[in-house]
């Protein structure tokens, strides 16, 4: 019944679920993490705060989820890529994990005490887990575009030349700063849905800016990769044999990271539709086709981590330091029973936890003022 | 000792293990206990149970938040410290932790907004559903992780496949049904379910002791012992069921936990105390039970149990044994190989004694050539240190029965006799809430301390799984953990206190 269902479409499937999980953590996570980074800019006083912090409370906590399943789901699917880009990366990824701490504390704790100072202090610490998560999340991914340092030996332990500060080049701080321009446009998106009046206009007004800082980055971007070193597959032992990285050959070129879309014309469709798509947001939002705006946001993020991984594709993880160690969609994954498992899992529960978030943002839906928080000041964050 | 690589990502995992598990079994007991409690304002529909439920469910918010703060470094701390590991066992390990976030994480996560905020946005019926929901979650969530784990103590369903150099899944069947991991999972709810009974035992006499808050603490107090009376039998009886289960997968954890130098006759005693000595391998003032432990670990009066140093030299066979594999799977990996296929079919049957073979890269790389002195230095690597096993065992099963006595005593007075005012009980109950804590977490002790030094039972010794990134990395990120850690648990506990002292009438506003 499953035969079509070979080590060939299994692999393809989950490449494009590990994007489908990342596109569902920028799109859910997304929003919140922008509303924190937006949280002492568009809120004045103590009760706009508040309204803020409250339109992401009863949501945060199912959304990063999406970036815990998706650990998850590289560590099962995508061993290699899991053990390398996590260990590759060590700083970046504790600094990220330091924020993400900071987050289920911060609404917890900036609650419990009613004093200006304290609150003060907890409402930049929001800004700056919102702000450096973002960021962090960016400048990863810039990092893998460029290719992590790391080598296997035969016995597939990994060795690293770990440089903290050069990942912190031009491309990968491009990148952390389209991440930020992203979530902060979908923050501000989902703030118009949410909210009313004064934040309601203040957020219209980021959004006025916002699309088209994020789109002349992405543009910027696009010119900078006709400079960056890409990698190729030219010889590998097939689609369909057990994952061994070491069995290929990979050559390091300068400017071809383009040439997916040339081969592929349909590929071209992820970039463009961000730029289709973000040009209509401040407009949307001042004809009050606020939801709409939103979907446009998400549907725009989506194109952004497509485009990556298309212009990647078949590569996940570059190697630098030793090209061949790279690792791609047809030797890093799981095994077959592995990846089949996985499979009929999401297949499964995938759908039910969409049905059961859409049901909670329902039960949850319409706008939060000033008045709800003066209403249940002691029940609301 | 000087704390090289291995020791300090040790270090690490341990230490936010420990703080992660700080808040894990809470979450576990109060979320079945504010399920229970919602249940009961839904049926009686008496306002005093639904206020129960929210005043408890302020300080299970405290706790969660925790909970998942702490618990994002675990999942990412495969990857960023135990890479080796990751790439090793991900094929397998990794799927119960992503069916994790799929069934449960994602579960409780969605739901426990729903608990907190829609009090007046749903129907009764419909958010005592959510609290179901959420409660569900966080027990599947320990179901899976106990997967995962019960794994690393047992490594079923799972074969060497030398083209990737790692372990493969062989059968999902096997490695849920594991044994070792079903009973692991029901005696760790259990202690959650523990847990959750003491801390509102506990902070309920508080009240009755300082004479406030009656009719909340009065009613909390008949839920938690019945409750926690249950769940620490329960504790008790799956713990001689891992026990068990241990006698047969992990013959050396039981020998080290046991201070079992030398093989006992059948059936054998029970050390119910002794000083062990780890130089002379002996053990001074012992005083023995006969018959308990064969009846414990064999459940028969004829099988006998074998002691460490027995155990070490069936390891050292092992080793020698693993050698042998190990030269094939050498030659098959540096493609110096005369037929490939030949020796990857006879790895694929034979790796079973590679991970011992391993054990000797502690002390050179090019094992193969290892003296008969490397291999006994070895072997004795095998045998866990006693002392602290032996010591953390007694203490946990001395908590564990003072539990069940206290939970008897408060159902007996108060459950039964409806009595309230005995002090003396009271106190008792109020200073019980650490020993649930400290049982936990040296149960945890026990399972991890006892595999090594393996990672993977039999198959990946500890050492080998660590990320071979520097030593200032891993120890930069301990420092950063432990303070950052600490300053988050000074607040939790504050916060926690500040809230208990309020109390549930202040805090909501109503008295009965």
């Amino acid at each position: 019944m499953l035969e079509f269902l070979d080590y060939e479409i299994l692999r393809l499937t989950w490449w494009a679920l590990l994007g489908v999980l990342l596109i569902a953590f920028a799109v859910t996570d997304g929003f919140d993490l922008g509303v924190a980074m937006l949280l002492p800019f568009l809120g004045r006083s103590d009760n706009e705060r508040r309204v803020l912090i409250n339109s992401i409370t009863p949501f945060w906590e199912g959304n990063q989820v999406w970036l815990i399943l998706a650990a998850g789901a590289i560590f099962a699917a995508w061993p290699h890529i899991y053990a390398v880009s996590f260990s590759a990366l060590y700083y970046i990824i504790m600094l990220m994990l330091i924020s993400l701490i900071l987050r289920p504390v911060a609404f917890e704790y900036r609650s419990k005490i009613n004093h200006p100072a304290w609150r003060t202090i907890w409402d930049w610490l929001i800004f700056s887990y919102g702000f450096s998560a973002t960021f962090l999340f960016g400048v990863a991914v810039g990092n893998i575009i460029q290719g992590l340092s790391f080598s296997f030996n035969e016995f597939m332990v990994i060795s690293y030349n770990h440089d903290f500060f050069s990942m912190f080049n031009e491309f990968s701080l491009l990148c952390g700063s389209l991440s930020v321009m992203m979530f902060l446009t979908h923050g501000a998106c989902y703030l118009t849905v949410k909210t009313n009046r004064k934040i309601l206009i203040r957020a219209r007004r980021v959004l006025a800016f916002s699309p088209f800082l994020l789109m002349s980055i992405f543009a910027i971007g696009a010119l900078f990769v006709q400079f960056l070193p890409c990698y190729k597959v030219i010889s590998s032992a097939g689609i369909y044999s057990d994952s061994n990285p070491l069995s290929k050959i990979v050559t390091v070129g300068i400017g071809c990271l383009e040439d997916n879309f040339e081969q592929y014309n349909w590929m071209w469709i992820a970039p463009a539709i961000v730029f289709i798509l973000q040009i209509f947001i401040p407009l949307l939002t001042i004809l009050f086709f606020f939801k709409t705006a939103f979907i446009f946001s998400t549907i725009s993020i989506a194109g952004i981590i497509t485009t990556v991984g298309f212009a990647m594709f078949p590569i996940i993880l570059p190697s630098k330091l030793d090209p061949k160690s790279s690792l791609t969609v047809w030797d890093a994954s799981s095994s077959e029973l592995t990846l089949f498992i996985m499979l009929i899992a999401v297949a499964i529960f995938m759908p039910l936890i969409v049905v059961y978030t859409s049901f909670i943002h329902k039960v949850m839906r319409g706008k939060i003022t000033e008045n709800d928080i003066k209403k249940n000041s002691k029940s609301l964050y | 000792m000087e704390l090289g690589l291995v020791e300090l990502s040790r270090l690490q995992f341990a230490i936010t293990a420990i703080y992660h598990f700080l808040f894990v079994p809470l979450t576990l007991g109060l979320a079945m206990l504010l399920a229970i409690m919602e249940s009961v304002y839904v049926m009686t529909d008496e306002e005093i149970w639904r206020d129960m439920t929210k005043f408890w469910g302020k300080l299970f918010a405290i706790n969660f938040a925790m909970g998942v703060a702490t618990g994002i470094t675990m999942e990412f701390q495969f990857g960023t410290n135990w890479a080796y590991y990751s790439h090793f066992v991900g094929d397998i390990f990794g799927v119960p932790l992503a069916l994790e976030g799929l069934m449960a994480f994602f579960l409780e996560s969605s739901f426990v907004g729903l608990f907190l905020f829609g009090w007046d946005r749903m129907s009764k019926t419909g958010h005592l559903c959510a609290t179901w929901l959420m409660a569900i979650g966080t027990n599947l969530s320990a179901l899976w992780i106990l997967i995962a784990n019960g794994w690393m103590q047992n490594p079923v369903g799972a074969y060497f496949n030398a083209e990737t150099m790692r372990m493969e899944l062989r059968s999902f069947q096997e490695i849920f049904f594991n044994d070792v991991a079903q009973s692991k999972f029901v005696h760790t709810i259990s202690a959650g379910y523990v847990t959750g009974a003491v801390f509102m035992l506990s902070i309920s006499s508080y009240y009755l002791l300082k004479n406030t808050n009656l009719q909340i603490a009065r009613r909390s107090i008949i839920i938690a012992s019945s409750f926690g009376l249950l769940a620490t039998l329960s504790v008790a009886v799956l713990g001689d069921e891992s026990g068990y289960t241990a006698a047969h997968n992990q013959k050396m954890k039981l020998a080290a936990i046991e201070g079992m130098w030398e093989t006992k006759p059948a059936p054998a005693a029970l050390t119910l105390f002794a000083i062990p000595n780890e130089e002379k391998q002996i053990n001074e003032y012992e005083v023995e039970v006969p018959y308990v432990l064969g009846l414990i670990a064999t459940r028969s009066i004829n099988k006998e149990v074998l002691g460490i140093k027995e155990l070490v030299k069936i390891s050292q066979s092992r080793i020698i044994n693993g050698l042998k594999q190990y030269k094939i799977l050498k030659r098959l990996r540096s493609n110096k190989s005369p037929n490939k296929q030949q020796d990857k079919n006879y790895l694929s049957a034979n790796y079973q004694d590679i991970g011992y073979a391993l054990l000797l890269k502690k002390y050179r790389s090019d094992i193969e050539n290892a003296t008969m002195q490397e291999i006994a230095k070895a072997a004795q690597d095998t045998a866990p240190k006693v002392v602290p096993l032996f010591f953390s065992f007694r203490i946990m099963l001395a908590c564990g029965f003072a539990l069940i006595a206290i939970f008897a005593l408060a159902f007996y007075h108060m459950n039964i006799k409806h009595n309230f005012s005995k002090t003396w009980l009271l106190k008792l109950c109020l200073f019980a809430l650490p020993l649930p804590w400290i049982a936990a977490e040296l149960g945890w002790f026990i399972a991890e301390y006892g595999r090594q030094p393996w990672i993977i039972e039999g198959i990946l010794p500890t050492f080998l799984g660590v990320s071979s990134i520097s030593k200032t990395h891993v120890l930069s990120s301990l420092i950063g953990f432990i303070i950052f850690y600490t300053i988050l648990l000074i607040f939790d506990i504050y916060f926690m206190a500040r809230y208990i002292k309020i109390g549930p009438e202040k805090l909501l506003r109503h008295h009965y």
